[in-house]
């Protein structure tokens, strides 16, 4: 396919590789020309500079044989001038950023009347993902299947823990669980668990199941930390904003450091009941006077990378149960899996997840349609749910009859509200939605997994 | 720098040379010619040597600029030696520098050659030198790019160092489909001139040859007069073709898509301008020889672009020319064609750009508080660009004047070692005096024959790359 991505920030710059990694041809827009050579020399695609708002350098950089525009520069409105010019001009579909607050609220008005494909909102997807995981403080990492239903949990083995030394078969098998097995990171190395792969301590560990058994899995494993009842946020930013939105209404008490005076009275008029506190976060005694040592979460979103990875690693030795991280850019992954850190939250590789699911989802012309998408590991494997079509050939046949690619999972099979754990003799329906994770595969269409 | 992609891909290279080889095969076959045994070994040797090469595929395959600058000078080398088998195989030379000469002459599309006559030569051996032109026209990696992901999402880097002119960019996203794209319009063009060729009453071997050799602007002749021999009508053809071969082909590729605007743009006005004037002054310098205006003019096209695509086909001995034409000839060589063409020399946009940027120059003295910018088309040339062109000028006149003071060791005069440099080192073939359009390179020592292939190769793919190569800085491991 054909695709233009104006703004070569971060999100363009990984949607950039990933898309072209994936065989697009991809042609990047910005106004930033040491930025578009930047992004031009490291990938095999092209570059364009110019405002890609304008309809003579959308033509330049290809709009009228273009499938899909998407705009992820740093402005709303020019994002959505990108997309109304390209829409009206080229007719080709269009995914659109948007992190303003006010404009969220348009967003079912932006798809419907406007014509837009898309409306993401990187911002309000972090905040979630955060709120999901205060909410089940056991998992490093949270994403969600089916409405919600199912959920992907990654967590690590701490040291001492049972689990060391005992294979994915005995574990099924002791603790009776629920859970499915998906990946297992080790160093750098990457797995699609099978039967009989043994588990060792600070292995990182993705498992597939309803919140339900997940909560009982982490109870019988002796993993399990006591919910969240109040959160410390740094920064005010959107994020923040969105997250103390989410996390008043379930019920944990918010308290947010921000150094800017006007955006604290901004949170003030918007939430009541949330405490603001106007200090500059990278003190130590203010962090100190509002209780860092006893709260029980803590989550760093200021717009520096490394303020965050301090100020969490400060926030874990002076008590904090459970703390998360955002951190911009994933070069740094290598060196955050390092350290002490709980959770570490992308914006941008959510919102690039997001996007680049839709993009499969518009290259599989038939069979089943890819609903979500998520990269594991650094984007070494992949979890990827499907609705299951009529006519796809991995219906009507029992598992244990398909032929797979190697390192294919078929992790958990959802059929209308009913949650079936896959087995060998489980037959898949037209209808079902079926969560599949991979490794080194590229799946667009769930027959993909067929070798 | 990384090694094994290095080898990974001068393997492939070694693989698809094989594959080259099987065009002169074809034709020893059609010619019932045992010269092409010659072929089929060299063949086999690449093949054996190429295929062991590529076997293991590296697991690290990113390449960084410098490796793609490495690759492709060590390429072109690594591709003239091994090019360079039939003719040793064959016999229809003994010396291996003679050989090698000869094969970079090919590639490089020069156009010089060590064989004093050329019509006894075997036929497949003369496809093979008019087919090393048509492959080494376009840039053989570009070729290869088009089947093969090479460098993973780097290989732009690769193409920079092969394509010809000051700035590179790419038609479509992929590098793959640019080359695609590339290599189809020079395919389509080269068959084109074929069958115009064969209307005209050319035989079907000599148009092939013909073809290969104007499509490469390279200038091996199938026979010893070059060009003279044949009809008007045909010299005529040649001329055009030679010009249409000369110009970005990108312009072809904007026509196709009907944006004539831009496919007309400042380099391809500015080299019909030159080509134009040229012409004229050299048609009327010349008229005294010729008695008429129709023979002058044709004479004077088809010699002005011969050298100014550095060609190198000739109708007559311009070296018995008067001054001034020959002057020009000699000018037009330097100034080259258009970038991202099949031809050689400076480049008529580099030409332009640093014109411009004298003008700027001369206008900073003027108003020292100016402040301007140097724009082509309306737009903005990158001050990079400028930079690159400025030390690409400066590295040229360098590499001239060193080639120069080496082969004048040989005792030859200065006109013929001036333009046997110019020769070379533009892609051209054949220059004044002891290596004029009747004479060849056979007499220089086998160390300035050294000395000329390295201006080949290092003029064809525009100094850096080979410059890069005999860096130490390439080279150290940090």
């Amino acid at each position: 396919m054909n695709i233009i991505i104006v703004g070569c920030g971060k999100v363009g710059e990984v949607l950039a590789a990933q898309l072209n990694k994936e065989g697009h041809n991809v042609t990047v827009v910005d106004e930033r020309a040491d930025k578009v050579k930047a992004v031009a020399n490291k990938y095999d695609i092209m570059g364009v500079i110019g405002n890609g708002a304008c309809r003579s350098t959308q033509i330049e950089a290809g709009v009228d044989s273009t499938d899909l525009l998407i705009a992820v520069t740093g402005t709303d409105e020019v994002n959505l001038l990108c997309c109304l010019v390209a829409k009206k001009s080229a007719n080709c579909r269009t995914i659109a950023r948007l992190k303003n607050p006010d404009y969220n609220i348009d967003a079912p008005y932006f798809k419907g009347e406007l014509g837009l494909s898309m409306v993401i909102n990187p911002e309000l997807a972090a905040a979630r993902e955060i709120a999901r995981i205060l909410n089940f403080p056991s998992a490093m990492k949270i994403e969600t299947f089916a409405k919600g239903r199912v959920e992907l949990l990654t967590f690590k083995i701490p040291d001492g823990n049972r689990l060391h030394g005992m294979s994915v078969k005995e574990v099924a098998m002791k603790f009776k669980t629920d859970v499915t097995f998906c990946t297992i990171e080790r160093d750098d190395d990457a797995f699609i668990a099978n039967g009989n792969f043994v588990f060792a301590e600070r292995d990182l560990v993705s498992i597939i199941a309803s919140p339900a058994s997940a909560k009982d899995f982490f109870s019988k494993i002796d993993y399990k930390i006591q919910p969240i009842k109040d959160t410390i946020i740094v920064g005010g930013g959107s994020i923040a904003y969105y997250l103390t939105d989410i996390l008043l209404r379930s019920g944990i008490s918010v308290k947010i450091i921000e150094k800017n005076r006007e955006r604290c009275h901004e949170l003030a008029s918007e939430f009541e009941h949330a405490v603001i506190i106007n200090g500059d976060p990278t003190d130590e005694d203010i962090l100190r006077e509002e209780g860092i040592g006893s709260v029980s979460s803590f989550v760093a979103l200021t717009g520096l990378d490394e303020e965050n990875i301090l100020l969490s690693i400060f926030a874990k030795n002076s008590g904090s149960r459970k703390v998360i991280t955002k951190v911009n850019r994933i070069e740094y992954d290598n060196i955050t899996s390092q350290l002490d850190l709980d959770s570490i939250v992308h914006p941008k590789n959510i919102t690039a997840d997001t996007i680049i699911s839709y993009v499969r989802a518009m290259n599989n012309s038939s069979g089943s349609n890819i609903e979500t998408l998520y990269n594991l590991i650094n984007g070494k494997a992949e979890a990827a749910e499907f609705t299951v079509c009529e006519g796809s050939p991995i219906i009507g046949k029992p598992l244990m009859e398909l032929k797979l690619k190697p390192d294919v999972l078929i992790a958990t099979l959802q059929r209308g509200r009913a949650q079936i754990s896959p087995r060998g003799h489980t037959v898949i329906e037209p209808g079902d939605s079926v969560v599949i994770v991979t490794k080194g595969i590229t799946l667009n269409d769930a027959a993909d997994i067929l070798a | 720098m990384n090694l094994r992609m290095i080898k990974y891909t001068l393997g492939w290279l070694l693989v698809f040379e094989a594959a080259f080889f099987v065009v002169p095969m074809l034709t020893a076959l059609v010619y019932l010619e045992s010269a092409g045994l010659g072929f089929l070994w060299s063949a086999l040797i690449c093949l054996a040597l190429g295929g062991l090469l590529v076997l293991k595929k590296p697991k690290k395959s990113t390449i960084y600029a410098k490796e793609g600058f490495v690759i492709v000078a060590l390429s072109w080398i690594v591709m003239s030696i091994f090019g360079s088998l039939p003719f040793l195989f064959t016999g229809v030379t003994d010396s291996f520098v003679d050989a090698l000469f000869e094969t970079s002459s090919g590639f490089t599309t020069t156009g010089a050659s060590i064989f004093r006559t050329v019509e006894d030569l075997p036929k497949c051996i003369l496809m093979w030198r008019s087919f090393t032109h048509w492959v080494g026209g376009m840039g053989v990696l570009v070729f290869i790019m088009a089947f093969l992901p090479l460098g993973g999402g780097q290989n732009m880097h690769i193409m920079r160092a092969e394509s010809p002119g000051p700035e590179v960019s790419k038609l479509v996203p992929k590098v793959k489909h640019t080359a695609l794209i590339l290599y189809s319009i020079y395919f389509a063009l080269t068959v084109l001139q074929f069958i115009i060729l064969l209307f005209s009453g050319m035989s079907a071997f000599d148009a092939i040859n013909t073809a290969f050799s104007t499509a490469g602007t390279g200038g091996f002749g199938i026979r010893n007069d070059s060009f003279s021999s044949f009809s008007a009508v045909q010299q005529i053809i040649v001329t055009v073709f030679m010009l249409v071969f000369s110009i970005n082909f990108n312009s072809y590729y904007l026509a196709l898509r009907l944006k004539f605007r831009e496919a007309f743009n400042n380099e391809v006005r500015t080299f019909l301008l030159v080509v134009a004037v040229s012409i004229g002054i050299v048609a009327f310098n010349i008229y005294g020889v010729y008695g008429t205006v129709g023979e002058a003019l044709r004479h004077a096209a088809f010699n002005v672009a011969s050298l100014i695509s550095t060609t190198g086909f000739t109708t007559a001995n311009f070296d018995l020319w008067p001054s001034l034409a020959k002057t020009v000839l000699v000018l037009v060589m330097f100034i080259g064609a258009c970038a991202g063409s099949t031809g050689g020399g400076m480049k008529v946009s580099r030409l332009v750009i640093a014109f411009k940027g004298f003008a700027r120059e001369i206008n900073t003295l003027v108003h020292p508080k100016q402040v301007k910018k140097i724009t082509i088309d309306k737009r903005a040339v990158d001050g990079e660009v400028i930079r690159s062109v400025n030390s690409y000028l400066a590295c040229y006149i360098l590499v001239f004047a060193l080639s120069l003071l080496l082969i004048t060791i040989d005792g030859r005069d200065l006109v013929t070692n001036f333009t046997a440099v110019a020769a070379t080192l533009n892609n051209v073939g054949p220059g004044l005096a002891g290596v004029g359009p009747v004479s060849n390179f056979a007499d220089f020592s086998v160390f300035s024959k050294l000395v000329l292939i390295f201006d080949m190769i290092a003029g064809r793919l525009e100094l850096f790359p080979m410059l890069v190569l005999l860096s130490p800085a390439a080279w150290k491991k940090a």
